[in-house]
């Protein structure tokens, strides 16, 4: 059961560090708080903080992509000026000189093989790009903020944005 | 797979396909709850097994993208997908 002051927690959580990371919450303090709200029953419910504005079918290696902030948060904050559940948006909607419009999903729907109880795992990462000569490490790429890091291993947990470890990809190497 | 029934005023059938931890679906029922309207709704994270299957593959006949939410109005079966409250309001109205 998420309870109001669960929210409050989380929501000021998210928000200094969005502050401190160059992000903005959405101004609309009701609508974030209710955004946050799902982002909490989904913790609950599947064990890792999933979209609340869709459809979570299926373990976390499949949902990676969907667990926030998304894969597509940046992308879609570049685009469109907020993310697509609009828990994220850009310094212009956060003054108020613009309103946030829904925006299309980048994540297709779920896959037909998921929605039987057989679940498939997930597509297999692009394979990284071939590089003139060997590495001395393998660089890995964080798939929600961007930051690279060239070692044997991804770091347990995103130095800049904090995503857990299983949220890197092979970048180079 | 059961929809939810509101009452209200009668303007022809309206479905709602919704998540319910989703900031836009409730935004979205609230506006319906407004304009006073009768209307069904679902809530597809909720479900289960073949009721889950049903309710989604509902969802992307109507919306091929599967997104919440999904709103399904009158005989003619008029999609629109996300909280447009000014295009529901208009298609309520037709």
């Amino acid at each position: 059961m998420v309870t109001r002051f669960d929210v409050e927690r989380r929501y000021l959580a998210l928000k200094k560090d969005a502050e401190q990371a160059g992000y903005f919450l959405n101004p609309d303090e009701d609508f974030t708080k209710e955004l946050v709200h799902g982002l909490l029953v989904n913790e609950d419910r599947y064990g890792f903080a999933s979209c609340p504005c869709r459809l979570c079918v299926g373990p976390r290696e499949v949902n990676l992509d969907i667990i926030c902030p998304c894969d597509y948060r940046d992308s879609d904050l570049a685009e469109y000026g907020t993310c697509y559940c609009a828990l994220y948006v850009s310094g212009e909607i956060a003054e108020g000189k613009r309103q946030v419009e829904p925006i299309p999903d980048r994540r297709g729907p779920v896959p037909s093989e998921c929605l039987t109880a057989q679940q498939k795992a997930g597509a297999p990462a692009a394979s990284a790009p071939a590089v003139p000569g060997p590495l001395p490490y393998p660089v890995f790429r964080c798939r929600v903020c961007g930051y690279l890091c060239a070692r044997d291993e991804p770091p347990e947990k995103c130095p800049i944005c904090g995503a857990e470890k299983d949220r890197f990809e092979k970048f180079m190497g | 797979m059961e929809l939810i029934h509101v009452d209200g005023k009668d303007a022809g059938t309206i479905t709602l396909y919704a998540l319910s931890t989703c900031g836009h679906c409730k935004r979205t029922r609230q506006f319906l709850n407004e304009l006073g309207v009768a209307y069904d709704y679902i809530e597809v994270d909720l479900l289960h097994g073949e009721a889950f299957d049903e309710a989604y593959n509902l969802v992307k006949k109507y919306n091929p993208h599967g997104s919440f939410p999904t709103l399904v109005i009158g005989s003619e079966e008029t999609v629109i997908v996300g909280d447009r409250l000014k295009e529901i309001r208009a298609a309520i109205g037709k």
